[in-house]
Formats: C-alpha cells, sequence, structure tokens
C-alpha cells in the first residue's frame, strides 16, 4: 500500500489486515507506563489541513509520536496558504523538507488524490470535500467489530446528512467490502441526486463508487429494529448554501436519535457518531452519554487505526513501482 | 499457519529431516530439565517469540510444571515492532503479545524461540523486554542454533546446534502450527 486515499481501494484482505494491526498495536500498548514504539524513528509525518479538526489531526500527531515517528502539524489558515500559495506548491515544499508522509484535509474533493500525484511522499486522505475520510471509516469498522463481533451480515443504519458527509461514503464502501448491509436514513434532500434508482442495482456488477449496494429510506423509526449498528451523521451546516430542512427542531423530530429512539433499537445494537456532536440536534445528550453510544471508544480506537495505516505505509520496503 | 516451506512435501530430494517428531520432544524435555536446574527456586517467566516461540513456549511450560519447576508466568512476546530491517521486507503482521499479569519487573525472563540464527529477532525481543519491565536477568532457549550471528548474542539453552550454509533454510515444524512436528533442513538456492 503507497497511499490511503479512499475506502474503495481497500480489498477486504487489506482492510482485514489493517484491522487486525490496529487491534495488536492496542494490545501492545495496554497498561504500559510508556506508550512508545521505535517503529517509525527517523520517519517524518506532516499533517497538513485546510479545514478545521480536533480529532483527526490530533489522532494522527499522537499515533506518530507513539511509534516515535516526527509529526509537525501545518495549518493552512497559519500557513503561506493564507498568503495565496497553491495546495501543489506547498506540498512540494513539504515534501523536499523530507517528508515522507504528509496527511491531508481538504476541502474540496479529490485534493489527496491530487496530492499523491505531486509529491513523492505517502499521502494519507483526512477527509477531502464531501468525497472520503478512510480512516474514519476504518476506526468505526474497528468499533463495530469490537462491539459486535462481526461485521458479516450485520445492518448498518446511517441516518441524517448523506449528501455532504465524506465520513458516508467511505464507511458505505468499506463496510459493504467486510460484509455488512447498509441502510440509509435521510429527508430526500439530504441524499445524493437519484440514489434511488442506484441502489440495489448493479450491485458488484460494475464500478462500486458508482453503484451503492444499500437501501435507502426516509423513515428513521421504521429502520430502527432491524438496526445492529446505527451510525447518526453530523448536520454539516458549513457545507448548506440553501434550504435542505425547514427548521433545526424540524430535523431533530424526524431524525435525530431521542432516548425514545434509542429503547426501540435492538438490545445489542450500538450507536456511532464521527464527531463533532450536534447534541440535540441529531443526537440527544443523554443517548450520546449513554453506554449503547461507543463515540468514545471511536475516538480511542481511531489512534490505534491511524498507527496501523502508518505502520502499513511507513514501516515495510517500499513497493516498487 | 503455511508450512515455512509451502507444501513441499518432506523427504524430497532436497530437504531432509533433522530432527523427528520424538527428537523435538526428548528436547523439549531435555530444556524443561536444563531451566529448572539453572534458576531453581527462583520461579521464572516463559515468552515464547511469534510465531514458533509460541507452541514451543507452552510446551516448555506443561514440561516445566510436570518435572516440579515453578513458574512464574508464561506469556508471547510480539518483537516485529522493535525489529531493524523493518524497511528490508514488505509489511510484517503482528502477533499478539500477552505478558503475564505479574508483569517482568525483577523476574527471571527465559526467552524461547524456534531458530537462532542472526540475532536480530532476540535483539529486537530484548529492547521490546526493556519497554516492558526490568527483568532481574533475562536467558535464552531455542530448539535449533544455526550459528552465522550477526550480533554478539548466544542461547543458554539450546536444544540442537546444527551447522549450516546460509544458503540452507532450516524449517521448524509443529504440531499447533503446521501439522506435525520435525525439524527439516533445504539446501537453496531458492
Amino acid at each position: 500500500m503507497r497511499h490511503l486515499l479512499t475506502t474503495a481501494d481497500l480489498q477486504f484482505e487489506t482492510a482485514t489486515a489493517l484491522l487486525d494491526t490496529a487491534e495488536a498495536l492496542k494490545q501492545a500498548l495496554l497498561g504500559r507506563e510508556v506508550r512508545k514504539l521505535p517503529t517509525l524513528r527517523g520517519r517524518t509525518v506532516v499533517t497538513l489541513f485546510y479545514e478545521s479538526s480536533t480529532r483527526t489531526r490530533a489522532s494522527f500527531e499522537i499515533a506518530g509520536k507513539w511509534m516515535s515517528a516526527d509529526v509537525v502539524n501545518v495549518s493552512a489558515a497559519a500557513s503561506s496558504a493564507a498568503k495565496g500559495e497553491s495546495l501543489r506548491d506547498t506540498a512540494i515544499t513539504l515534501a523536499a523538507m523530507g517528508a515522507d508522509c504528509v496527511v491531508i484535509r481538504h476541502p474540496a474533493s479529490g485534493a489527496a488524490h491530487r496530492l499523491a500525484g505531486w509529491v513523492p511522499a505517502h499521502v494519507i486522505n483526512a477527509g477531502d470535500g464531501t468525497h472520503q475520510h478512510p480512516t474514519q471509516a476504518l476506526l468505526d469498522a474497528a468499533t463495530l467489530r469490537d462491539r459486535l463481533g462481526t461485521l458479516n451480515g450485520r445492518t448498518v443504519t446511517i441516518v441524517g446528512d448523506v449528501l455532504h458527509s465524506r465520513v458516508a461514503r467511505s464507511n458505505i464502501q468499506l463496510l459493504i467490502t467486510l460484509g455488512a448491509r447498509i441502510h440509509l436514513v435521510a429527508p430526500p434532500t439530504l441524499l445524493p441526486w437519484g440514489i434511488a434508482n442506484w441502489s440495489g442495482q448493479n450491485s458488484g456488477a460494475h464500478n462500486r463508487e458508482q453503484s451503492w449496494p444499500v437501501t435507502v429510506g426516509h423513515d428513521l423509526d421504521a429502520a430502527l429494529p432491524g438496526t445492529d449498528a446505527l451510525m447518526v451523521l453530523r448536520v454539516q451546516a458549513e457545507r448548506m448554501h440553501g434550504g435542505f430542512f425547514p427548521s433545526a427542531r424540524e430535523y431533530s423530530i424526524s431524525y435525530g436519535l431521542t432516548e425514545a429512539r434509542l429503547r426501540r433499537l435492538p438490545e445489542h445494537a450500538v450507536v456511532l457518531h464521527p464527531g463533532p456532536m450536534l447534541r440535540g440536534m441529531e443526537i440527544a445528550a443523554s443517548v450520546a452519554d449513554s453506554p449503547r453510544a461507543a463515540i468514545t471508544d471511536q475516538v480511542r480506537n481511531g489512534v490505534h487505526v491511524r498507527m496501523a495505516v502508518l505502520y502499513h505505509l511507513l514501516a515495510a520496503q517500499e513497493e516498487q513501482q | 499457519m503455511s508450512s515455512p516451506f509451502g507444501t513441499g512435501a518432506a523427504g524430497s530430494p532436497r530437504q531432509h529431516e533433522l530432527l523427528s517428531a520424538a527428537d523435538v520432544a526428548r528436547i523439549v524435555a531435555r530444556i524443561a530439565h536444563q531451566i529448572i536446574e539453572r534458576t531453581a527456586p527462583q520461579p521464572v517467566v516463559l515468552l515464547g517469540i511469534p510465531t514458533r516461540g509460541v507452541p514451543l513456549v507452552h510446551r516448555l511450560a506443561d514440561r516445566i510444571r510436570e518435572f516440579g519447576g515453578t513458574l512464574a508466568g508464561v506469556g508471547t512476546l510480539d518483537v516485529t515492532l522493535y525489529r531493524d530491517d523493518l524497511r528490508r521486507r514488505p509489511t510484517r503482521p503482528l502477533q499478539p503479545t500477552e505478558l503475564p499479569a505479574g508483569g517482568l519487573d525483577d523476574a527471571l525472563v527465559v526467552l524461547v524461540d524456534d531458530v537462532l540464527y542472526s540475532g536480530r529477532t532476540v535483539a529486537a525481543a530484548l529492547d521490546a523486554v526493556r519497554e516492558y519491565g526490568r527483568p532481574r536477568a533475562v536467558q535464552l532457549a531455542v530448539l535449533v542454533d544455526r550459528g552465522h550471528r550477526e550480533l554478539p548474542i548466544r542461547a543458554d539453552y539450546v536444544g540442537k546446534n546444527v551447522p549450516t550454509s546460509p544458503e540452507e533454510e532450516v524449517g521448524v515444524l509443529l504440531v499447533e502450527t503446521d501439522g506435525t512436528d520435525a525439524v527439516v533442513i533445504r539446501r537453496g538456492p531458492r
């Protein structure tokens, strides 16, 4: 593996190997006073963030540091990008300083893919527009494996702003690869146009990017009893330029995860949220804090999953191109 | 778990058996006696190095208990993250590390592996051990010592010394991982 740009690139074997490595790293660090492994000594990881982030950036930094890599953080707001430098020039500059790996978050879909063609470094996509956020999907899969044992045959319901969600896109592709069934629930305005025509048709027959073998509904209550894991998405106001629903209150009544809805989920079902949460909007505060919610587990697994990705990209012999 | 030599049958012209199943059993019993002699009455912590050090460590632990020795714990120690040759090979999968509940501080630790060759695995294991605690002493037990050390490392307990050439491969087969017990040697080139 040279880059991690999209979960569509991950075959079952690769995805499973990454998750197994994350689990082994978690075990290796369990109960240790000094959480430091020498594995990536002398390797330099640059995080290049053109969008705000708390958990993803911090998580990559911690993952790199626990494996003894040197981690440099660049945020666009405080960099030469604010003076008008292009992404390409910034990336080439960082690569010239010896970055072995660039972790990029950018508001434009496809930014990570472009970057991978410009620099010799390994590129990890930490979120590009509404396209992909592969490490988020991997940490969600790791959390679901912990809680449900396996993803094979499990039904994962994704509710909320699917239209703008790179988390949803990444998860759909990864979780289906791992054997899960995906059900999307959202108001029609927050689903990609024409998705009802794609879903269920041509599943696996041609390009998975274009046809999602998912089922789609608009009624959250109807979906709850058959759900093994409920993934609640944030309503991304920063990407909404127009009226997608009448009011926050109305969205919350129809699609918010309330305590009453939590009770209608099966006993074993687990609740995920990629964060940051809007409590009272898409998820009630009491639900977010309940033991049924695996939200802090997701964050904890995020560090191990990112360590695993860095290990697979940086620790082995360079693949011959 | 696949055999270290793929599916090739034992006894093919380029491969011959060095130790039989009975030899392996006798050697494990002998090393168990030696560990008791050298360490009693101090209890020891046995740590197997994956992959084939793990079944070996459990067999050794069973024999030591059977012969009246005392164990402070049995565990496994994956050294992959501490290797100095990671960047010379494709990605190595990680194996589980399970340390005894008592930890390694002030313990008498015996590392257990199948083959001692360059010594680099053991060097990585010593680095890994240091991360988990400060043992009173660390010793090394191996089923086969095939020579060609690249580091100043020697084993305290050796099942069998086997003079080899670097072109040869030594394969330890164990029931738990390979379905049969044997040590075989195969002549190169690969």
